[in-house]
């Protein structure tokens, strides 16, 4: 559940994400699920000549299992904490293994 | 809030492009679904585009199972006429015919570059799903 937290922290903000069939598109994430599945606002196609059926489309949601990679605003990452976070979730998982 | 279902409720009723994992694109009204993005469209049309051409194919109701779905877009409906210049409207048989040659073209040029990468020792990517 950690990185949907971390994408509930980044609500309102403007990311880019790319598909696996290469579209990318850039928005305002509006919602996260624990599909990850995200919902943007305001949206712009990069390369929108390759993709016209997306012309009228003012905001989406896209389903978690296509994303490839979401591009998020590097002032708005505390790494620190993101890696602290990372250890604190994998030692708790450890000790349930246990 | 914060589930799938927030998430569609705002678009239930509204009309939307469903884009497939195989690349079909749908346009009709939400009306129903649920927790795995399970749809329901009315009066869904199915446009279908190739090369510059595009051509649109009445269809009814669609039930279309999650796991399909790529994307789910709303349409401006202030802007749903403006079709960019960049594609023209044409019969359903000859955008059909030329959807058909691209396909295949593109099956080719795929079934080609995956039989390279696994000559290499490379899963081809997706793992075999095919996504447009």
């Amino acid at each position: 559940m950690l990185f949907f937290s971390f994408f509930k922290t980044l609500t309102n903000q403007t990311v880019t994400i790319e598909l696996k069939n290469d579209i990318r598109i850039r928005g305002i994430l509006k919602s996260v699920d624990q599909y990850l599945n995200i919902k943007l606002d305001e949206i712009e196609v990069l390369d929108l000549d390759k993709y016209p059926h997306l012309s009228s489309v003012k905001s989406m949601f896209i389903r978690g299992s296509v994303v490839r990679y979401v591009m998020l605003p590097r002032s708005e990452v505390d790494v620190g904490l993101l890696e602290d976070a990372t250890r604190r979730e994998a030692a708790n998982q450890a000790g349930k293994a246990r | 809030m914060f589930t799938t279902a927030a998430q569609l409720l705002d678009l239930t009723d509204k009309k939307l492009v469903l884009v497939l994992r195989d690349g079909r694109k749908l346009i009709g009204v939400l009306r129903s679904w649920d927790q795995f993005a399970n749809l329901v469209l009315q009066d869904t049309i199915e446009r279908i585009y190739a090369g510059k051409l595009y051509a649109d194919v009445p269809r009814g109701i669609f039930l279309v199972r999650g796991e399909n779905v790529l994307l789910l877009g709303e349409v401006d409906l202030d802007r749903e006429d403006d079709i960019p210049l960049s594609v023209t409207k044409a019969p359903f048989e000859e955008v059909f015919e030329l959807k058909k040659k691209e396909d295949n073209k593109r099956k080719l040029g795929d079934k080609k570059r995956n039989s390279e990468l696994q000559a290499l020792g490379f899963e081809p990517e997706h793992s075999g799903e095919i996504l447009f």
